[in-house]
């Protein structure tokens, strides 16, 4: 199936980094993609890259808490 | 367990549970809600959501950057990308796409160079290894693109890469969703907000949908247990009457977005009327480049004037984006318009509804059930 490159945006890992261009992990092997818009990115953060930018550095506490949160709310099924 | 706490957002059981959830809320109260996104489209059809989830009503958007770009404006492209010495870089969604001038796809037959580029940067590279041409990027996309857009111009004019340029048909979603809810918000209870472009303008862009139309409207991720999640809020808040906006995608959102990358959208392009399939053109809702970037504006470079639309004669791509029908409703859906030969962008595009209608939704019932 095509894939829409400009809206794909998954959660990848960062394996590296030099200067403003980082290396994550995907299935297909290391790919590159600008890191200038998330100046805060470490190795080992999950990042949503869309169109070859780093978009946002995922937050693990906030992805814990919803998890949490929905489970709460289905509890009582 | 999944190696990372991301991929706990597409544990199944936890989805169940969620629709069991969301089915009990819902009740027997017939509901109508908008997902945004054309990438929610596709999440909420492959997953077979929509039978699921019955009475509530999820309809599409405007949210399909391929889908909203108008006629007159992929036509000029198209008619560019035929002149002498140009290069015309797009993302692969864009090439197929019918327009009163042909497709790029079909001029790159005919002879034009017409290459496929998977990021902004990528189109500027290629104006460097070849600068005996004027590579023109077309620059469609959501704020979410944009920001990539904007750091290509820069680059380009800090570079001085005088070869590159950029038609910026950019498209921005508050105020498409203010044009389309402005005649009034007829029976919609709730929307179902972008993920990626929240990760750009952040959740606060959207208040002033509870504000000015008293509309709940929940900011979603793309994993079925991100739609689901959404959705439980929105029916809450719906049944309640707390028009407000949530916030459902925490781990990628924040309320004030991505500074570094609104200070780029800022700093190179300023909002414009920009013309809409489906919605005629909207005040404020076009990114052009400013004064400062004009050398990397390919409407100024090549003097583009945006002649007529003449959309395909009967495709109703417009009322699909506004959620006016569905897809199976366009008498040519299925019957004259399908992916391998479409009419129309939102049966071209990965995440047009018609297509996502097309691949998923044809078997009723029975789709939604599947898994």
């Amino acid at each position: 199936m095509e894939v829409c490159v400009m809206c794909l945006a998954v959660p990848v890992q960062v394996a590296r980094i030099q200067g403003s261009t980082g290396w994550v992990r995907t299935a297909a092997g290391e790919v590159r993609v600008d890191l200038t818009l998330v100046p805060q990115v470490r190795v080992g953060d999950w990042v949503l890259v869309h169109a070859g930018f780093a978009l946002q550095v995922l937050d693990e506490e906030e992805a814990r808490r919803s998890l949490e949160e929905w489970r709460r709310a289905v509890e009582h099924l | 367990m999944p190696s990372n706490i991301f991929e706990a957002f597409s544990d199944p059981q936890l989805g169940r549970r969620l629709l069991a959830h969301l089915r009990e809320l819902v009740g027997d109260e017939p509901m109508l809600m908008m997902e945004v996104c054309g990438t929610h489209t596709v999440a909420v059809s492959r997953a077979g959501l929509r039978s699921l989830i019955r009475p509530l009503e999820l309809r599409s958007g405007p949210g399909c950057p391929v889908c909203v770009t108008d006629d007159s404006d992929l036509a000029a492209v198209v008619r560019l990308a035929k002149t002498e010495r140009v290069t015309v870089a797009t993302y692969g969604d864009m090439l197929r796409v019918p327009s009163s001038a042909g497709s790029l796809a079909e001029a790159r037959a005919a002879g034009a160079d017409v290459r496929v580029v998977y990021s902004a940067l990528e189109g500027l590279k290629l104006a460097q290894q070849r600068r005996e041409r004027e590579v023109v990027l077309v620059a469609v996309g959501f704020e979410t693109t944009a920001p990539g857009a904007a750091l290509a111009a820069r680059r380009a004019v800090e570079r001085g890469v005088s070869n590159f340029s950029m038609v910026s048909l950019h498209k921005l979603i508050p105020p498409a969703l203010q044009a389309l809810l402005s005649p009034g918000r007829a029976a919609l209870r709730g929307l179902l907000l972008p993920g990626h472009v929240s990760t750009v303008i952040g959740s606060r862009a959207f208040e002033f949908l509870s504000r000015e139309f008293a509309l709940p409207a929940a900011v979603a991720g793309f994993e079925p247990l991100d739609i689901l999640g959404a959705l439980i809020t929105l029916v809450r808040a719906a049944k309640a009457g707390h028009p407000a906006v949530y916030n459902c995608y925490r781990r990628a959102v924040r309320p004030q977005g991505n500074p570094r990358a609104r200070a780029l959208l800022e700093e190179v392009f300023r909002p414009a009327p920009a013309r809409w399939r489906g919605l005629g053109v909207v005040p404020d809702s076009g990114l052009v480049l400013r004064e400062e970037y004009s050398a990397v504006d390919a409407a100024r470079r090549f003097g583009i004037v945006p002649e007529e639309s003449m959309p395909a004669p009967g495709c109703r791509c417009g009322e699909v984006l506004l959620g006016r029908i569905i897809p199976p409703e366009c008498p040519l859906f299925g019957n004259g318009c399908t992916p391998g030969a479409p009419r129309g962008p939102c049966m071209v595009s990965s995440e047009g509804s018609c297509q996502a209608y097309y691949r998923y939704e044809r078997g009723g019932e029975l789709v939604g059930r599947r898994g």
